[in-house]
């Protein structure tokens, strides 16, 4: 007979007394499973906003991007004659100057020079309201410009205030509110500034050489097969080197960086549904000996271990199903309240939407945590005989599973990783995050069973003698029924979450903040032209604090094939192959040239192309010696054969370029030349005032101002992640209180014992106290280890940086992990505090 | 009563139930001298153990004064009965009570510890010893028969040689074997110690053993048998 109409009615009956005694387990998967169905809720919005918005976020329904050069005349004929409009647009860096003597006289800008047609979608806003027409339009000789309102405050400047962009006058007549066609979500360095293409003729500012890039925006009929269309313009302008954009992805960088971040919550909130997991197994213990004696009452009427098993699935299945509905629904309303917030922060259009697809992934992933999780002490109610009733005192059940339990945990627990790493949109990411959390877990496991035998084995030696407190809480830790484990695991992972975030983050804002600007430059300065290269020299001589100053021609061009063969499909997305690279020319090594393989070409080399590749990225391209790399240049190809191999520093953010061609094979090209100056002491404004006001062109970067935006990037990231981690470390104190209040009858009991041979309510607290310190802080301890061990993997083999264990950021888990313990033991501690010996331990009359 | 270590006059106990009050206790007079061992009897409910939870001071009083030893038990907050119970009592439980998370030999230094004894470990196991259970001390009560737990659990309340021992039935849980050892151990303290032995049961039998039988019945104390003095 099957024993599963029996096993039905049974869990029937027994869930009729409701949710009782599955608020943890409840708790814990609602909010694991909400966090990531919330996570992935906003980023399926942003995504689809961006889709929905693509022609307005392009400007266009697609877009030809040239680098340093204006379309030719058939260019320009072919886009006119297959599109509805074509609107032209450049766009560099620049440096914005209102006064060159003053202080806050000059500032680096994003310079955007477009044509009477911009934008042919969407619409630009302005403040105060006039059209774009109205505040670009010539008066007087001077041309109209708009600015984003942080380079207005920076320099310090009014509406109607005039500036100079290279030789020419500007007059600011509007801040820029609203930019359609410019979704900035990464690193970018300076703010915008809007002018009239025409305005750029006799400014001097696109010379031979400059590092500007040209943008068509083309406007298409709606029912235009945009594949095909892209392969007619591939086909047409074949050789032109154009990137393709439409507004099936009209903002690539953006759509790439909300893909990664929401990657990462969606791993952080993965390690929540694990420390929900712990949660899940810990609550369904307690459940299960809440029900030894039920178990054993039908094992003496005759009920199998299966048909026990099959009950008790059933009750936790339903619980399981409970909590990850109440977390989808929670997760798909939780943006509909944030997404308000959210829109005012982020410049990205959120489409309102309760998307299935997150919701599915992250009921997938509660369901097959919480399976697992509970599988583990479901498993065990095999163990739970009829002989139970006989026996006085609680029964307690084997540590470990048996086996076909253990596999069947472990057959779950890798379906979990691989529909992690399947669907979380970062495999590797998430294949090293899981991998990671799983052996966490693992560590934390074997910490706390360490915990306990050397509580167990300190409970019993000389040490504690005496100190009665001391002794009582480290013998509840080591004793039987510890719930050392539930609390540690819980604890200890959503702090190594913290911990691993707070050393990474502590380790790069070193490197970035203080290791870096002291090897760095000050400036780095572009766009000197040929001419210039001279006077340029000259007028760094005059600086004494200008401790060294280096320079080198630039081009920019792309690695278009690899011995023939397209260089992506011969190579793959490698960065170097993503967009065009600098290039250089030497005649001779440079200064301090580290040859790791092959040979200089000799002096007064003119033969063939020659290129000296870095060894590093040439090694991860699979390159050798004597194999052609096909580069274009300005639109031309070159042949280049790897001559040799040499080491480039990129971190000390000198002069460092991946490709050094011998001098004839490029230096005819129309180019510029890069610098970067070294100085000392505080006169490095007035080195920035003297450059900027006798080259208006060139353009000076403060390097610092740069570490300054990126740590600042870095920065918000890190928070995003530590506040997605959050909840993870929410998780976690439900677990803690969960344990705390499971343990409550126990500790009632136990306090009740000591009560009556003597014990004083004050040594009862102190002893609660510290036994909660003491998990806390062991919990913490594990997590800086397996924090540091992570944030020492990240930095090393990702970052490929130096590590230093954060000893700042160590003791904050440290002293949180004791705290948080402590304050769940607390708020447990008045009932044993309060319990009447007598109420407890009498026997009934 | 000169040589009297307990005195009760005219104590009640009255408990808040569901159902509104319960008197348990009515009007209880007695007196128990240094070393006299006590045995209380009467039916279930009729408040035997409720009576000895007063006397230790591990129950308060609704109304009447219990002396003990020179103290006035209603007088004295829940931390200084803590702290009388350390130095005079010693108390033995039908169900054992000992604390799960400790060893035996934890469980017996545990009472030594709190009086701030040096020697609270080599006591403990001199008195695991003297019950038979060198043996058993790196135990837990887990791992331990009932018999065994109760033996325990009199080390324990005997270890800091209390002026006065309360026994809940000691040997309710116990079969006739283990009980018979426990009684034999428990009266053995006595004559060792000198304690006074107070203890609650249903057995005749070691009712008879008691110098004094008293005998409750439905909350009053209705018959005081001095059965030898």
């Amino acid at each position: 007979m099957s024993q599963w109409p029996v096993a039905v009615a049974l869990a029937r009956r027994e869930l009729r007394s409701g949710i009782r005694g599955f608020w943890v387990l409840l708790a814990c998967l609602a909010l694991g499973v909400a966090s990531i169905a919330a996570v992935g809720t906003v980023r399926s919005n942003i995504e689809k906003g961006l889709i929905d918005q693509g022609a307005n976020l392009l400007g266009g329904d697609a877009e030809i991007e040239l680098s340093y050069r204006f379309a030719t005349g058939e260019e320009h004929q072919w886009m006119q004659d297959n599109s509805l409009s074509v609107s032209e647009i450049v766009e560099f860096r620049s440096m914005v100057v209102t006064d060159a003597d003053a202080e806050m006289g000059q500032a680096l800008t994003q310079l955007k020079a477009v044509d009477d047609r911009y934008p042919l979608i969407g619409e630009v806003r302005l403040d105060p309201p006039i059209t774009l027409t109205q505040a670009l339009a010539e008066n007087d000789g001077v041309y109209g410009a708009v600015m984003h309102g942080d380079l207005i405050n920076r320099l310090q400047i009014n509406i109607g205030d005039s500036f100079s962009l290279g030789k020419n006058l500007y007059r600011l007549n509007a801040r820029l509110a609203y930019e359609p066609d410019s979704v900035n979500v990464g690193f970018a360095l300076g703010p915008r500034t809007l002018v009239h293409a025409n305005s750029l003729k006799d400014s001097g500012l696109l010379g031979p050489g400059t590092l500007y890039s040209t943008k068509y925006k083309l406007k298409l009929p709606r029912d235009l097969d945009l594949e095909a269309y892209k392969k007619d313009a591939q086909s047409a302008l074949a050789d032109s080197g154009l990137q393709w954009t439409d507004r099936r992805n009209g903002s690539p960088s953006a759509q790439a960086f909300v893909q990664r971040v929401g990657a990462f919550l969606v791993l952080v909130g993965l390690a929540g549904i694990a420390v929900g997991g712990v949660g899940v197994a810990s609550a369904v213990r307690v459940y299960l000996e809440s029900k030894t004696q039920t178990i054993a009452t039908l094992k003496t009427l005759g009920a199998t271990r299966r048909t026990i098993f099959i009950a008790y699935l059933l009750q936790i299945g339903v619980m399981i199903t409970l909590g990850v509905g109440i977390g989808v629904i929670l997760g798909a309303l939780l943006p509909w309240l944030f997404e308000p917030l959210l829109a005012e922060q982020l410049p990205i259009p959120i489409k309102r939407s309760v998307p299935i697809l997150p919701l599915l992934e992250a009921a997938l992933y509660g369901t097959l945590a919480g399976l697992a999780f509970s599988l583990w002490s479901l498993a065990r109610t095999g163990e739970i005989k009829a002989a139970e009733l006989y026996r006085i005192g609680s029964s307690r059940l084997r540590r470990f599973p048996p086996p076909i339990a253990l596999l069947s945990v472990v057959i779950i627990g890798g379906l979990l990783v691989t529909a992690a790493t399947l669907l979380s949109g970062a495999p590797k990411i998430a294949l090293w995050a899981t991998t990671g959390m799983v052996t966490t877990l693992i560590a934390l496991g074997l910490a706390a069973s360490a915990i306990r035998l050397i509580s167990r084995a300190l409970a019993r030696g000389r040490i504690v003698r005496g100190r009665t407190g001391l002794r009582l809480a480290i013998g509840s830790i080591g004793g039987p029924n510890s719930d050392a484990e539930s609390i540690i695991l819980a604890l200890g992972l959503g702090l190594t979450v913290i911990a691993t975030i707070g050393q990474i983050s502590a380790n790069l804002n070193k490197a970035i903040i203080d290791d870096i600007p002291q090897q760095a430059p000050t400036y780095f300065v572009i766009d000197i032209q040929n001419h210039q290269f001279d006077p340029f020299i000259e007028a760094t001589a005059s600086f004494a604090n200008l401790t060294k100053v280096d320079t080198a021609p630039m081009l920019r061009g792309i690695i278009s094939k690899i011995n023939g063969v397209n260089a992506i499909e011969a190579a793959g997305t490698h960065w170097t192959l993503r967009g065009d690279r600098g290039i250089s020319y030497a005649q001779t090594p440079p200064q301090d040239t580290i040859i790791t393989e092959g040979e200089w070409w000799p002096d007064q080399y003119s033969e063939n192309p020659l290129v000296s590749f870095a060894d590093e990225e040439g090694r991860e391209l699979g390159l050798k010696i004597g194999d052609v790399l096909t580069l274009n240049i300005l639109g031309r190809d070159i042949d280049a054969t790897i001559a040799n191999f040499r080491e480039v520093q990129f971190e000390t953010i000198g002069i460092g370029f991946i490709m050094l061609m011998n001098p004839s094979a490029i230096a005819s090209a129309p180019h510029t030349h890069i610098a970067t100056l070294y100085t000392e002491g505080d006169q490095e404004q007035d080195i920035f005032r003297a450059i900027t006001s006798k080259f208006p062109n060139v353009t000076v970067i403060s390097v610092k101002e740069g570490i300054e935006r990126f740590a600042e990037i870095l920065n918000g990231l890190a928070a995003a992640i530590t506040y997605g981690s959050g909840a993870t470390l929410a998780t976690g104190l439900i677990v803690l209180i969960g344990a705390a209040a499971a343990g409550e009858r126990r500790r009632v009991y136990e306090s009740s014992i000591l009560k009556t041979l003597g014990a004083s309510r004050r040594r009862i607290l102190i002893s609660l106290a510290l036994r909660a310190t003491i998990l806390g802080t062991g919990a913490g301890i594990v997590a800086i280890a397996a924090g540091g061990t992570a944030g020492w993997a990240v930095m090393t083999f990702a970052m490929q940086a130096n590590y230093h264990f954060e000893f700042l950021s160590a003791i904050a888990i440290v002293v949180a992990g004791g705290l948080v313990s402590l304050i769940a033991g607390l708020l447990f501690a008045l009932a044993p505090l309060n319990a009447s010996p007598s109420r407890v331990l009498r026997s009934p009359d | 009563m000169a040589d009297s270590v307990l005195s009760l006059d005219g104590v009640s106990l009255t408990l808040k139930g569901n159902a509104g009050d319960i008197e348990i206790l009515k009007d209880i007079s007695l007196s128990v001298r240094k070393g006299e061992t006590v045995g209380l009897t009467g039916p279930s409910g009729s408040g035997k153990s409720s009576l000895l939870m007063l006397m230790g001071g591990l129950e308060k009083a609704s109304s009447g004064r219990i002396k003990a030893l020179g103290h006035e038990l209603t007088l004295l907050n829940e931390d200084q009965l803590a702290r009388f119970r350390m130095r005079h009592v010693g108390v033995v439980f039908q169900s054992f009570h000992l604390i799960p998370t400790m060893t035996a030999l934890e469980n017996v230094a545990t009472p030594l510890e709190l009086a701030g004894r040096k020697d609270a470990f080599d006591r403990a196991l001199s008195e695991l010893e003297n019950v038979g259970l060198q043996d058993r001390v790196d135990h837990y009560p887990s791992q331990l028969s009932g018999g065994e737990q109760q033996r325990v659990a009199l080390a324990r309340a005997s270890a800091p040689s209390p002026d006065l021992l309360l026994a809940d039935e000691p040997t309710g849980n116990l079969d006739t074997a283990n009980g018979a050892a426990i009684m034999e151990q428990m009266f053995g303290l006595r004559d060792r110690k000198g304690s006074t032995l107070i203890l609650v049961t249903h057995d005749s039998e070691i009712a008879r053993l008691c110098d004094t039988t008293l005998s409750l019945h439905d909350g009053r104390l209705e018959t005081l048998k001095a059965t030898a003095l």
